[in-house]
């Protein structure tokens, strides 16, 4: 019996022990495989996805890093990325301040992709959302310094939409304007060309991927504004004049500002004292 | 594990040149390098002459805006991490996996897959420089490696395996640019010459493994019509990069066939060129009868 049983008792240890071995050294090497993959969903801030790339936590499962869409750039303004740089190796992506996104019409990159990991339901170029322009640097902008740039304005595929001129009083002058470039996301594409052309140093205008560029309102903010036009009317009836405490003949009104002059007085009605407040506040001696 | 009956010469093939002529015992090996090299050079004269045959790399390729080819195992893997494809992308699947249900799952390794140059040099170097020993991993490792790397696709919802996949790397690499790639491809070659026989492609890479699994049901393998030929001088198991799978056709181990149905024979055809016999030769896995039809008796089972 014994004689028998311990060749195959031996055969079995082996095996498991094998079996065993095998299943500890794969997995750890998986563990790490997975690790490694999971730091890799987060892109890094200059890299930028071709346009109709789905969100990044889909993208890196469903692009299968053929780079079909990097050969079909006519600009060639898409890499692949190498093993070492901080994101799914072999996934595709542009540096803006390198070369920007042309905004092809008929965008061949997302035709190109065999897999949908760049949407095909994309159609309108303009609709894409690579990124979101940001005016980073509000010190090192030249409009902001007060000058007329305004190259980012001016090379923008969606000019007076994606970036607008807002003007300002220039407070350091007293005299003059800035022209605040804005940017809107509801229009700007992401494409970068504003960031390329950016003549400060390091650009003050940059594109980031959405996630880092846009912030969220919470869900139950509601504008105040915007709900009184949707309801035709204040929500808060009755809605109170507001009172500006003037010297005497000056008058203020929203949106037109000061008028009168200090030395005709008309016989300025005493507002009656507001009841329930205590003495102090009422003007009146205590 | 192949139990050889004795030790395989250093420089096989030596009877196969002196019967057949050097072209002749090379010619299989020719005919790969062929494929191999050519299948690289024809999606290169894309980034380096604009000649744009080929397009995309082992993953995805689109052949004169014609062909899609897709490989099955990264489809899988962007399934288990819950992404459809679109049709072009599984139009290609369809096409690679008929593709090598014709010709032998494993060909991909020995006739495409450009690790399999790297690999094989570090295999020839270290039988050059005689090199003995080598570290123990069985060989289903692979599988064990397989299964894990569908598992990572699955729970970190990305082609996790995809970041550091050499095969890929290495392909992928030589068209849009290598970066430190070299580096992994250098560890691969290393690990080959120094610490494992057949190591990588042998033992670990789940991409064969894949393979392997359409290798079963393949029509295209390496018969034996003339096996009773065999005249023991080991040259076939010292040139095969998985030597288990010659034995049971070789020797008609249980009534084996004379027929190499095992999944993980790579239709390299090295075996055909050493054999100074013709022993081998390609053929379908329905050539069960050709030993028969040669009228020879069939070996005893040593």
């Amino acid at each position: 019996m014994d004689n028998e049983n311990t060749p195959s008792a031996a055969a079995r240890r082996q095996f498991l022990a094998d079996t065993a071995r095998m299943a500890c050294g794969v997995g750890l090497l998986g563990l790490g495989v997975g690790l490694y993959a999971r730091h890799a969903k987060a892109l890094p801030p200059a890299a930028i996805r071709p346009p109709g790339a789905l969100p990044e936590t889909d993208f890196s499962a469903a692009c299968i890093r053929c780079g079909l869409c990097v050969r079909d750039c006519p600009y060639n303004i898409l890499h692949l990325a190498k093993p070492e740089e901080p994101m799914s190796t072999g996934t595709p992506y542009f540096v803006a301040r390198q070369l920007p996104c042309e905004m092809c019409e008929d965008i061949p990159c997302v035709k190109a992709c065999p897999t949908g990991a760049l949407d095909h339901s994309l159609k309108d170029i303009n609709k894409s959302k690579m990124g979101l322009a940001v005016l980073v640097d509000h010190e090192t902008c030249l409009n902001f310094l007060g000058l007329r740039c305004d190259i980012c304005y001016r090379v923008c595929p969606v000019i007076d939409k994606a970036i607008t001129l807002d003007p300002q009083t220039n407070a350091r002058t007293g005299k003059h304007t800035l022209f605040i470039p804005v940017v809107h996301s509801d229009h700007c594409t992401g494409c970068g060309k504003c960031e390329k052309a950016c003549p400060t140093e390091v650009a003050s205008i940059k594109v980031f991927p959405l996630y880092m560029a846009k912030g969220q309102l919470s869900a139950h903010y509601r504008l105040g504004w915007v709900e009184k036009e949707k309801a035709g009317g204040s929500l808060v009836a009755p809605d109170v004049e507001h009172q500006y405490n003037m010297p005497e003949g000056m008058k203020y009104e929203s949106g037109k500002g000061l008028s009168g002059s200090p030395g005709a007085v008309p016989p300025a009605p005493t507002p009656p004292a507001p009841v329930g407040l205590p003495k102090a506040f009422q003007g009146g001696k205590l | 594990m192949n139990s050889p009956l004795k030790a395989p010469p250093i420089r096989p093939g030596v009877e196969a040149v002196a019967a057949k002529g050097w072209f002749a015992a090379h010619k299989w090996l020719i005919l790969r390098r062929s494929s191999q090299i050519g299948i690289l050079l024809l999606f290169l004269v894309g980034p380096w002459f604009g000649l744009w045959i080929v397009k995309g790399n082992l993953n995805f390729s689109y052949t004169l805006n014609f062909l899609p080819l897709t490989d099955p195992y990264v489809i899988l893997q962007s399934v288990l991490a819950r992404q459809v494809p679109e049709k072009l992308a599984l139009t290609g699947v369809i096409i690679v996996l008929l593709f090598y249900l014709l010709v032998g799952g494993r060909s991909y390794c020995s006739w495409v897959c450009p690790v399999n140059l790297l690999t094989d040099a570090a295999y020839w170097l270290r039988v050059r420089l005689g090199l003995k020993g080598s570290a123990h991993i069985s060989r289903p490792t692979r599988y064990w490696m397989l299964g894990m790397t569908l598992v990572a696709a699955a729970v970190t919802g990305s082609i996790a395996w995809e970041m550091v996949n050499p095969v890929s790397m290495m392909h992928r690499g030589l068209f849009f640019g290598l970066g430190l790639a070299w580096a992994v491809l250098l560890a691969v070659f290393l690990f080959d010459l120094f610490v494992m026989r057949h190591g990588w492609c042998g033992h670990l890479c789940p991409v064969g493994a894949f393979y392997s699994l359409i290798g079963k049901f393949s029509l295209m393998r390496i018969k034996l019509p003339a096996r009773d030929a065999c005249n023991d001088c080991m040259d076939c198991f010292a040139v095969c990069p998985e030597p288990q799978v010659i034995r049971p056709a070789l020797k008609a181990i249980a009534g084996t066939p004379p027929l190499i149905l095992e999944a993980n024979c790579t239709n390299c055809g090295r075996c055909i060129d050493v054999c100074s016999k013709d022993v081998f030769a390609f053929g379908t896995r329905l050539n069960r009868t050709v030993a028969s039809v040669a009228g020879a008796p069939q070996a005893e089972p040593k």
